[in-house]
């Protein structure tokens, strides 16, 4: 039975909850418990698991336990660890810069649209660059959206067009003009090699030099894209993991209302 | 095997819409050749490596023809011709070509049945080059005996063809049965097929033929070490579809990623370019012996996967089809499917379950390929793991062959060394605590699961027929599979798309259907009592 079970580790920490030293919760606060796992490039033997506990210390785990190893191949060992963080960050002093909108549903936004802009909004979409994944930009745009979150091609105020996946940055600005777009949206999913961000800026700078980056409203999405990110490589706002078309609709609507009384 | 009450009468009428479909569009395609196709005949006929551009020889020589406005007869022809008249092996006439020393249109005018017994007898020779390679496959299956449940395929793709080899034999030692070495995205728009070993690429790693050599020897390893013959998979799609299959029957690869449909909807490859390119490639595929993978799975990362299930039935079909218009047989096509629907949805197993048994019984000796969620994989590496174990019971329990592994930390990244064995574990293990279930369970008479088998095949068969009465180039432009519509005359690749000359001449066609005719009378010959083993 490992040592894990039925811990007799002493519990003598202060278990109130302070923002200002914020740690991970595992049964009790404070605790700091955390799970990880990872490989290391060794034979699975005593010293490889002396290795995983040692570097589970420097990751700042106090009693770290190997609670598995399991040779993946002769020189290859796979751990789970367990341990407390004993690093806490200050929970008051984080600032965010995320996407601070009141997201509306379907029907709201549709609604806000036709009063407020009196037309509908034309998104043009796809997955550019070499990227063949059309997972995300599906997830947006098509009529059966993602996890019950209808796509923008069921609202009535939005004309939705998806160009698909590999559209060129070319192509992409190209069809933007044709379209009249309001919107761009572009979703990138192949990360690897920071891929995307060069894409991204591509996209940016292709837009500046021909004097369009302003007309368009420009929003980008993915797995590995943040607001954050989205600001830094000049595009309007980022969408990562668990946004919906309802948080990208409900964004268009305020950002062009806003727009447009910055004109009026 | 437990087994699903279908109405067998809207099968039969199923399969015959789409062998109507596949008839007529292969009889539109037959007037026509393309660049890569005939790339491919140079590269059987011995045509390889690259000019110092960098270009491959069979682009150099086949762009030659086609700026000479003489590919519509072939390039057998004027690679016959020119070896005739030069005395030179068709490596060195393009070598010649591209140096820019040769005008291969204009060397003296051979007697053409001489041309014809030269392309023959070369032709003759690869074939048996492809089935030597073929022999081998056969031999160390017979030696270390073949897996009787579901094959694990795994994939790597690290993108430096090296890593993946360390990654490859770590799967394999885990379990792995099939390794699949996932191309560089972007490949398939590609009109040429890169050379040498790669290190570098994004999402994957470049199919090239030394890629293909390397990979192969160290899974041969393995298997020696492991007592198991391994098999490889690679992609045979894009815009070179029948040069890939050269190389993967060349380098002995036995599983191809080969649909008829997949570069139409998902690469917006033109319809014609990609029919015929699937046409030459699964001959290619047949007599090498190697088991296609159709792309059925991918409708339903785009299309709800339970509203759209009959697409993935009516593909099969057509898929199937064409499979035999190209002289493949039956076990040799390794038709496509996934376990796709929204967890949320209730009974989504049941659904699941009958999708993956009706598709067992409808073509009960193809190798079916089933893939895993990846369309509601979270990020939650947790749930994951438990969505994958739901398919690994469905791969079970209908007999599936091919069983694609859900990576728990699908979503998330290209997988870890780690991810991969969590993974084969999960499917062991389920492989061995349900192994008998399949044969152990009825399906209750008009419950759910039958239901839903029923309706979908009626779904299907009103879809092909529909496509049979609108023609399959219609259906596309129409968008309905996948919800993608694509146009006749849109895509890319089109320019690549050649009208035949009435003395065109490709010695491969006849010859690829004539080996996999041979091979199956030898495999029935073996078959019967008495025969040879």
């Amino acid at each position: 039975m490992s040592k894990g079970l039925y811990s007799t580790s002493k519990k003598d920490f202060d278990r109130s909850l302070d923002l200002k030293k914020l740690k991970p919760y595992g049964d009790t606060m404070n605790d700091g418990k955390v799970q990880l796992s990872f490989t290391l490039p060794v034979p699975d033997s005593e010293q490889a698991v002396e290795a995983a506990r040692l570097l589970a210390l420097r990751m700042g785990l106090s009693e770290p336990l190997v609670a598995h190893h399991q040779a993946l191949d002769r020189d290859f060992t796979f751990f789970v660890v367990y341990g407390g963080l004993t690093h806490t960050v200050d929970f008051t002093q984080i600032h965010v810069d995320a996407v601070d909108v009141q997201v509306m549903s379907m029907a709201e936004t549709d609604e806000f649209i036709r009063r407020y802009f009196g037309r509908k909004l034309r998104v043009l979409g796809a997955s550019t660059g070499t990227d063949a994944h059309t997972v995300g930009i599906d997830a947006i745009m098509n009529m059966k959206g993602y996890a019950g979150h209808y796509g923008l091609e069921r609202y009535k105020m939005i004309e939705a067009l998806n160009l698909g996946s590999q559209v060129s940055n070319e192509d992409f600005i190209r069809k933007a003009v044709e379209f009249d777009a309001d919107v761009l949206l572009v979703s990138q999913t192949v990360t690897q090699k920071n891929i995307h961000i060069e894409n991204l800026t591509e996209l940016v700078e292709l837009l500046e030099a021909e004097g369009l980056r302003q007309r368009f409203l420009l929003l980008i999405g993915g797995p590995r894209i943040s607001h954050e990110l989205a600001k830094e490589i000049g595009a309007d706002a980022g969408f990562g993991p668990g946004k919906f078309a309802d948080d990208v609709a409900s964004f268009i609507c305020e950002e062009l209302a806003k727009r447009q009384e910055l004109h009026q | 095997m437990a087994e699903i009450r279908l109405d067998w009468e809207e099968v039969a009428a199923a399969r015959e819409a789409a062998r109507q479909i596949a008839e007529d569009t292969h009889d539109y395609l037959e007037r026509f050749t393309t660049l890569t196709v005939e790339r491919a005949v140079c590269r059987l006929l011995g045509i390889d490596g690259v000019d110092d551009a960098g270009v491959p020889l069979p682009n150099v020589v086949v762009d030659h023809l086609n700026d000479k406005g003489v590919l519509n007869q072939g390039a057998s022809h004027w690679i016959g011709q020119g070896a005739l008249a030069l005395g030179k092996k068709p490596q060195e006439l393009a070598e010649a070509i591209a140096k820019g020393s040769l005008d291969l249109s204009r060397v003296e005018v051979q007697n053409p049945y001489e041309v014809q017994i030269w392309a023959e007898k070369r032709a003759q020779e690869t074939l048996e080059r492809i089935r030597s390679n073929r022999l081998t496959r056969e031999a160390k299956l017979q030696e270390f005996g073949d897996h009787a449940g579901p094959l694990i395929y795994v994939i790597v793709a690290t993108g430096n063809i090296y890593e993946d080899i360390t990654q490859a034999k770590a799967a394999a030692k885990q379990g792995a049965h099939i390794i699949a070495v996932i191309r560089t995205t972007g490949q398939s728009l590609l009109d040429y097929v890169p050379y040498g070993a790669t290190t570098e690429g994004f999402g994957g790693t470049v199919a090239t033929q030394e890629n293909f050599r390397l990979m192969r020897e160290a899974l041969d390893e393995s298997g020696e070490e492991l007592g198991r013959y391994i098999r490889l998979c690679n992609y045979c799609s894009g815009l070179c579809m029948p040069e890939i299959a050269v190389m993967g029957a060349f380098e002995r690869l036995d599983v191809m990623l080969n649909d008829a449909l997949y570069g139409i909807l998902f690469r917006d490859i033109n319809m014609q370019r990609t029919l015929i390119d699937q046409s030459f490639s699964r001959m290619i595929n047949g007599a090498a012996g190697v088991i296609i993978n159709t792309g059925e799975d991918n409708y339903l990362t785009t299309s709800d996967a339970f509203d759209e299930a009959h697409t993935v039935l009516a593909s099969q079909f057509i898929n199937e089809q064409f499979a035999l218009k190209a002289g493949m047989p039956e076990e040799q096509m390794g038709l496509g499917h996934a376990y796709e629907m929204d967890p949320a949805l209730k009974n989504s197993f049941l659904f699941e379950l009958a999708q993956a048994q009706m598709a067992r019984q409808i073509f009960p000796k193809a190798p079916l390929k089933y893939m895993p969620p990846t369309k509601f994989m979270t990020g939650n590496i947790f749930k994951g793991h438990v969505q994958d174990a739901l398919f690994n019971m469905v791969t079970v329990v209908t007999h599936q062959r091919i069983q694609l592994l859900g990576m728990l930390t699908e979503a998330i990244h290209t997988p870890f060394m780690a991810d991969r064995a969590l993974a084969i574990e999960n499917a062991r293990y389920i492989a061995t605590a349900m192994a008998d279930l399949g044969d152990e369970i009825e399906f209750k008479d008009g419950g759910l699961i039958e239901q839903r088998a029923r309706n979908v095949l009626s779904q299907a068969l009103d879809l092909l027929q529909g496509i049979r009465r609108d023609g399959l180039f219609q259906t596309l432009e129409e968008g309905k599979f996948a919800g993608i519509k694509r146009s006749m005359e849109g895509g890319k690749g089109l320019s690549g798309v050649i009208e035949k000359a009435n003395n065109y001449t490709n010695p491969f066609i006849p010859l690829l259907l004539k080996e996999q005719a041979d091979w199956a009378e030898l495999k029935a010959a073996q078959s019967r009592p008495g025969g040879q083993k």
